[in-house]
């Protein structure tokens, strides 16, 4: 578990290895601020959709899934890609009720983020690789916040990276976007490095 | 060249989906580390783009506002379980190696993108075309990325062998790094250097207003 935590946060991380939610990733990491609150978003997001994706696999789309309603050899597991973004969907949608309701304050610095993030592909690559690597639903749940943990670390770093070179004269061309591709090239580096990690 | 033209001509060379508006790039990244799989990829989304531009171009006056993005994603979600189910049909170790990025068409941000900006004020004709050049505009940058980290990396263009390798005799060291994610974001990063000294206006100012980004 302690591997399969490390490796979502770090050799395998979604946005750097896998260059999951990367509109966002790059859009919103100009500033720290900003980057804070997206990423925390994510990691809340994926922490409760991913599981919930994995029940709902488990009990009704994997083959044979349905046995339990006398449907042996019914396979809907083409159903996957359209069930888990209507999951995302509807739990951002929930989400954000609820914060508005309880955590006004809460709602107010992460709440416009919300809506953003339902088209984010990290949330679905998430869901999507845990039915691809046939995760049970302890190791969903250690995914789902490993991985978020993993996002949200790697936009809060560029973030803070970008504050810093705002400043440093570049080529004109090279300003901003292309500057931002480069420095996440670096930090993809260094992630990786955490690859030979072996914990217990 | 006539208004019709551009519709599809221009986001392939000077509005590029990819450079100028930073759109879809999760997996223009992510599937460039040989020729083929970008190809395929690029096809799936030309396919999945033209086709969600048309069809909801064409059902534009009758979707209530409120409903629209779900619809839309409906829509979306629909054509790539189609080019996931052919992929897996017709071409097996393809759609193993592209993974989950089929799947992920769904998310990508050009397919949502030009459905609210173009196809729900344009006539389906108009809508098709503009979805056909943003996803040739995507295709071109992605085979570029791809040809570059296929040759360098392994010294070979769709499998076919180009530069004779050191381990046969020849003269080329693979570079491994060009088989490893940082890679692609270096090169993606050289191409938007290159087309944005180019094209001196797509440049981003000096001081920019935060947060201009942000509703992209």
């Amino acid at each position: 578990m302690t591997d399969l935590l490390l490796r979502a946060v770090f050799s395998e991380n979604l946005a750097l290895s896998y260059f999951l939610g990367m509109c966002t990733f790059l859009a919103v990491s100009r500033r720290l601020e900003t980057a804070f609150g997206v990423g925390l978003a994510v990691l809340v997001v994926e922490v409760i959709t991913v599981p919930i994706n994995n029940l709902l696999f488990t009990w009704l789309l994997r083959p044979g899934a349905l046995g339990w309603a006398g449907l042996g050899d019914v396979d809907l597991s083409f159903l996957v890609l359209i069930a888990s973004i209507g999951v995302i969907a509807a739990t951002v949608q929930i989400l954000e009720m609820v914060l508005d309701r309880y955590f006004p304050a809460l709602y107010r610095s992460l709440g416009i983020y919300l809506p953003l993030i339902t088209v984010n592909c990290a949330i679905l690559g998430a869901s999507l690789f845990m039915v691809e690597r046939r995760y049970g639903f302890s190791e969903s749940v250690v995914f789902g916040f490993g991985s978020g943990l993993g996002w949200a670390l790697a936009i809060w770093a560029l973030a803070a990276l970008r504050e810093r070179v705002d400043e440093s004269r570049v080529p004109p061309g090279l300003r901003g976007l292309g500057l931002a591709f480069v420095l996440a090239g670096l930090m993809s580096m260094g992630f990786a490095v955490f690859g030979g990690l072996e914990f217990g | 060249m006539s208004a019709r033209n551009r519709l599809w001509v221009d986001p392939i060379l000077v509005t590029n989906p990819v450079t100028l508006h930073v759109l879809g790039i999760c997996s223009a990244l992510a599937v460039t580390t040989s020729l083929d799989s970008a190809v395929v990829m690029s096809g799936a989304l030309i396919f999945v783009l033209s086709l969600s531009n048309a069809s909801i171009s064409l059902i534009r006056r009758h979707v209530p506002d409120p409903i629209r993005l779900i619809v839309q994603i409906t829509i979306i979600a629909s054509l790539v379980i189609v080019v996931d189910q052919l992929l897996q049909a017709l071409l097996f170790g393809m759609s193993r190696r592209l993974s989950v990025f089929v799947g992920l068409i769904v998310s990508n941000c050009i397919v949502l993108g030009r459905a609210e900006g173009f196809a729900i004020k344009n006539p389906p004709g108009a809508s098709l075309l503009d979805g056909l050049g943003n996803g040739l505009g995507y295709a071109l940058i992605l085979v570029i990325v791809g040809a570059v980290r296929e040759l360098l990396g392994a010294g070979t263009l769709m499998g076919v062998d180009v530069l004779p390798l050191d381990s046969d005799g020849g003269w080329f060291t693979p570079l491994e790094l060009f088989g490893l994610p940082p890679s692609a974001f270096f090169l993606l990063g050289v191409l938007v250097w290159i087309v944005r000294t180019l094209r001196p206006e797509q440049a981003e100012a000096v001081t920019e207003s935060p947060g201009t980004e942000a509703t992209r």
